[in-house]
């Protein structure tokens, strides 16, 4: 482990510490950090804060938002929501393995994509939807699907 | 002091008294999986459901207190068909392994399909495939068994405080395993045998070697000796039948004797000199 | 020169062309009052009313005449045309079906301003509370009728005075802002819209429970919600309004925010308290009840956010004025997030007792197809669809409980002829098998059969005997499950089969899926007389089950095809036939 990175965990921890029922939260502070949680940072806190790694990794796996591989430089959320269901998500989503070549929860060979679905991206007016990132694209048919991916991939 | 009925018999037990215990003080018997006498319970299998008089909801008998004027009600038509459904569906979770599972005729799953009289199998089966772990030369852990009582991990982290299992995931794929998914021996366990010992399947049990061992003994070349723990002598009986605690010493000599062994030795024996020391 | 002009729409449901004739009379009519040079006639696509048979708009002076018939023609011209006077009996009257209690503040109130609260009456309830003490508030609350609005409708004053009368010095005040339904955005445009308001709720109700430390609980998928509550509760701080002797009071309570992690069951009360311990967020058995033994074993009430934001103005008005709203048993309004196939789709807010007619069909404009309207899912992963037939049912939570759904925390999806009712159980009863805890069995392994009896349903691999096997499952699943996520996991199943079982057999018996939305049951063939022979769908195919040449046509080979669907959408023409 470099000595930035335990620097950030640190400072994380500390910033957590007097606070009761805190282990939730500092997981969400390290994946800010770090996009997700290295096995290494996961150690660490359960030396630092002396819990179990039994429980670091039950609540890990448990919870979803919790990555434990390095995310894609962009992550492409389909919205996998009761609005953009029935408008056809699913085909968009279909469509973005078929480009992309992954399955959910995966990240391309070149790093470049992170592919999950998600509930409810809180827009169902633009149903159906997606974000890359931060940024939703809305409206949108199964043709538009490659035209937004080409043109992430052409920024980077 | 509660007074209640179960099943129109009167019963009277000190407050907190789960409707199961109280139902066991009138001889009245409640099906339960996942509960165990000495663990405080998990209500992770729904089969204990009992029904009280007057609500059609369902309540866990393994969990819930007995309040005063109850009127439990352990057994109807609707609560067998709802228990066995859920048993059914433990079941299509669960290798038909039987015959070769070293818990075979004392798995608690076992007995509870032959009482609710299971002859077939109602839902197509669903198993995860997860290797077995024998990484120990303690345990193998085969998470396909698993029932997700929670008792091994219950006995684990808060009783032993060990922390070398836990459940990973969750819904369908979650599995109970060693922490951080490694293989156990890599975990924090101290091989105590604590969770094997209360499980109710054969998910986690004693790594058998039994037939390595009559190798040995057939094998002319080699010379056996065989040292038994302090323990034994007193515990062996139960499992034949005598009362628990039969001091068996004697006995246990002549028959390891017998197997072939050519010379027994006895913990207690080192023990004895180190208490002389 | 053009004077005015007059925007014509016919609103009737499902029709499309219904203008043309009313037109054509119009002009004619208009022609021989000689009015043909100023009076300008638009077909419009959309003029904002609905279901009101054809609608005129007539500009500058901004006129919507409703109902119109043709005979009307010569009145709206020789009246209103021509002298610019309205007429009374055509007026199109929009009924006030709204009532905004809980979203007042949103969109009229800068969220990030404390002052701006305070100017709307803001922190005043919290005042009176504070004068009044806490048997008071908790008697006003009860008195009141409120419910939560979390989904399962406990009487909140209930829950307060049960949480009080626990002994302790020690209680925590939890607000679930965890809305999990996928679909749902109430709490979090209220959390965005006006935190304080929800601020000053968990105040008086820490308050009312003698709490003295509060947690929002919100989904970390919320980052704006999370980053306002934050701001005002910092803002609250600086006021003194939050922390230590509150408005001078003897009153002291500190607020911080949790987040969630993902996990739909965290919502449930039992889970969202291991949750915040930092554990699984798996649900344990009640009792004891999170008021006896919750957040570390200590007495805890969690509320939901709009059940806390209904708190201020409860207080600030009298439970008199609150209980005069809504129902016999269900009071105040009910936030709704109305979407799905519907044309308005937005937040909206009603009475309790509103019918779902008036809200699909007057609020929400009916479906934005035009197509005709099929069911009404209310209650999110835990509630059922209300078909066509029952929409006159004033909404309340025991109506709808007594129609096999539930109130839920407000989704509304709207669902058209285009949605197969096979389909949608699978899409809820998938999404409680992916947020199943896995704790119980009944939850953990039914969910998991289920759907896959409903996917065979869905390829046309199923019996009948199946949907007794669901409803087995079903009744299991309901019975002995631990927590309520399995236990209401099937109703979306169970109300399905109730109001569409015959869609169900149609998939079994015929193996066709009605609404064409099962692609398994499809089957894909080109249409000759409308082929252009143009040769894309045979490049799309990605079996290459589609074969021909430019100057034969194209045909598909049914054994290749794997139904994806490809063809279908590319061709231009229409050629590509599903049945
Ligand atoms: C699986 C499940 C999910 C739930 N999700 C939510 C939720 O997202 N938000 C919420 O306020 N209540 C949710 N609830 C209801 C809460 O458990 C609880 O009843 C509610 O927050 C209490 O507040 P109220 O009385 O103000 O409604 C959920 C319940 C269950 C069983
Ligand atoms: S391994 Fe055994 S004791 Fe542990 S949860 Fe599974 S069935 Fe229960
Ligand atoms: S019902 Fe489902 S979510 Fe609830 S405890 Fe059981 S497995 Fe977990
Ligand atoms: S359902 Fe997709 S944004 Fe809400
Ligand atoms: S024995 Fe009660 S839930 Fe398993």
């Amino acid at each position: 482990m470099d000595q930035a990175a335990l620097e950030t965990a640190r400072t994380i921890i500390e910033k957590w510490r007097p606070k009761k029922g805190n282990l939730i939260m500092i997981l969400h502070d390290v994946q800010d950090a770090f996009g997700y949680i290295p096995p290494d940072i996961a150690r660490y806190l359960a030396r630092t804060l002396h819990i179990p790694l039994a429980r670091i990794y039950e609540v890990l796996t448990f919870y979803h938002y919790f990555k434990l591989q390095p995310p894609g430089k962009y992550k492409i959320s389909v919205c996998m929501g009761t609005a953009c269901y029935l408008k056809g998500s699913p085909s968009l989503l279909q469509e973005l393995k078929n480009i992309l070549n992954v399955e959910e929860g995966q990240t391309t060979k070149d790093g470049m994509f992170y592919l999950e679905s998600v509930r409810c991206l809180g827009c169902c007016g633009l149903s159906p939807a997606l974000a890359v990132n931060e940024t939703v694209h809305g409206t949108l048919t199964k043709s538009d699907v490659i035209d937004i991916v080409s043109q992430y991939a052409k920024e980077a | 002091m509660i007074i209640a009925t179960i099943n129109g018999i009167p019963v009277h037990v000190a407050e907190g008294t789960t409707i199961l215990e109280a139902a066991r003080q009138v001889q009245v018997k409640i099906p339960t999986l996942c509960h165990h006498p000495d663990l405080p319970p998990t209500a992770a299998c729904g089969i204990c459901i009992v029904k009280v008089q007057g609500s059609n909801k369902m309540l866990r008998a393994c969990c819930t207190p007995i309040e005063e004027g109850m009127n439990i009600l352990t057994h109807d038509p609707e609560i067998v068909e709802v228990r066995r459904t859920v048993l059914e569906l433990i079941l299509s979770n669960h290798p038909n392994d039987c015959l070769k599972c070293g818990r075979n005729q004392s798995c608690e799953l076992q007995n509870l399909a032959a009482a609710f009289g299971i002859r077939e199998e109602l839902f197509p089966k669903f198993i995860s495939g997860i290797p077995k772990d024998d990484s120990t030369n303690a345990f193998v852990i085969d998470p396909d068994k698993c029932i997700h009582c929670g008792r091994c991990i219950e006995i684990c982290q808060e009783l032993q405080q060990v922390w070398a299992l836990s459940f990973l995931g969750r819904g369908f794929s979650s599995r109970f395993a060693p922490a951080a998914g490694m293989r156990l021996v890599e975990s924090p366990c101290v091989e105590c045998g604590q969770c094997s010992s209360h499980c109710p399947t054969g998910a986690i049990f004693e790594l058998d070697e039994t037939v390595k061992v009559w190798q040995k003994l057939q094998d002319p070349d080699n010379y056996c000796v065989v040292q038994i723990a302090p323990s034994v002598r007193v515990a062996i009986g139960e499992a034949f039948g005598m009362p628990p605690g039969t001091n068996m010493t004697g006995k246990l000599y002549t028959v390891l004797r017998r197997l072939g062994f050519k010379a027994v030795f006895d913990t207690s024996f080192a023990a004895d000199v180190t208490v002389m020391e | 020169m053009i004077t005015k002009t007059v925007l014509i729409k016919d609103t009737t449901p499902g029709s499309t062309s219904g203008t043309k004739e009313f037109f054509d009379v119009f002009t004619a009519a208009l022609r021989e009052s000689k009015l043909a040079d100023e009076i300008r006639l638009v077909r419009a696509a959309d003029i904002g009313v609905y279901n009101h048979g054809i609608v005129l708009k007539i500009l500058p002076d901004n006129i919507t005449y409703a109902n119109v018939q043709h005979h009307d023609i010569k009145r709206i011209i020789g009246v209103t045309l021509k002298h610019g006077n309205p007429i009374k009996d055509l007026l199109y009257q929009p009924r006030a079906y709204q009532l905004r209690l809980v979203l007042k503040n949103c969109g009229r109130i800068d969220p990030e301003s404390i002052d701006d609260y305070i100017a709307h009456d803001g922190y005043r309830a919290l005042s009176a509370a504070l004068q009044a003490g806490p048997d008071t508030v908790i008697r006003e609350i009860t008195a009141s009728g409120l419910r939560g609005r979390g989904g399962g409708g406990f009487p909140t004053g209930l829950k307060w005075s049960m949480t009080r009368s626990t002994p302790g010095n020690e209680k925590y005040m939890i607000c679930n802002a965890d809305e999990g339904d996928p679909g749902a955005y109430m709490d979090r445009s209220v959390l965005e819209g006006d935190p304080h308001a929800v601020i000053e709720g968990m105040l008086i109700a820490g308050f009312a429970i003698g709490a003295s430390q509060g947690y929002f609980y919100i989904r970390a998928e919320y980052p704006l919600a999370i980053e306002r509550v934050q701001k005002a509760i910092d803002q609250a701080h600086a006021y003194g309004l939050v922390g230590e002797r509150i408005f001078g009071s003897d009153f002291s309570m500190d607020l911080e925010i949790r987040l969630g992690a993902g996990a739909f069951v965290c919502g449930e009360e039992t889970a969202l308290i291991a949750s915040i311990e930092g554990k699984r967020g798996t649900p344990s058995p009640r009792p004891p009840y999170p008021s006896v033994k919750g957040l570390w074993g200590k007495p805890t009430c969690i509320n939901n956010v709009e059940t806390l934001a209904n708190v201020p103005s409860i207080i600030r008005n009298g439970s008199a004025w609150f209980s005069r709203i809504g129902t016999e048993n269900s009071k105040g309004t009910k936030v709704f997030a109305v979407t799905g196939k519907v044309r308005n789709s937005g937040l909206i807010e009603v009475p309790m007792g509103t019918t779902l007619r008036d809200i699909v069909f007057e609020i929400g404009g009916g479906t934005a197809s035009g197509k005709r309207f099929k069911a009404v899912q209310t209650g999110g992963p835990s509630g059922g669809v209300i078909p066509e037939h029952l929409l006159d049912t004033p909404v309340d939570y025991d109506n709808l409980q007594k129609l096999g759904s539930i109130m839920g925390s407000g989704g509304m999806i709207v669902m058209d002829e285009d949605d197969c009712m096979v389909d949608i159980a699978k899409f809820y009863l998938k999404f409680c098998v992916d947020e199943s805890c896995g704790k119980c069995a009944p939850c953990r392994i039914g969910g998991y059969q289920m759907l896959n009896l409903l996917e065979n349903i869905s390829r046309g691999n199923a019996t009948l005997e199946d949907l007794e096997r669901l409803r087995l499952i079903a009744k299991a699943m309901q019975k002995a499950s631990l927590c309520g996520l399995g236990q209401t996991a099937a109703n979306p199943v169970l109300s399905t089969l109730r109001y569409f079982e015959d869609e169900y057999r149609e998939h079994i018996l015929n193996r066709r899926c009605p609404s064409k939305k099962c692609t398994a049951l499809l089957q894909f063939i080109i249409d000759r007389s409308r082929c252009k022979k143009c040769g894309l769908c045979a490049r799309s195919c990605p079996e290459k089950a589609i074969t021909g040449d430019k100057e034969h046509g194209y045909t598909i080979d049914t054994a290749r095809c794997i139904n994806c669907g490809m063809c279908f959408e590319t061709c231009k023409f229409g050629a590509v036939e599903r049945n």
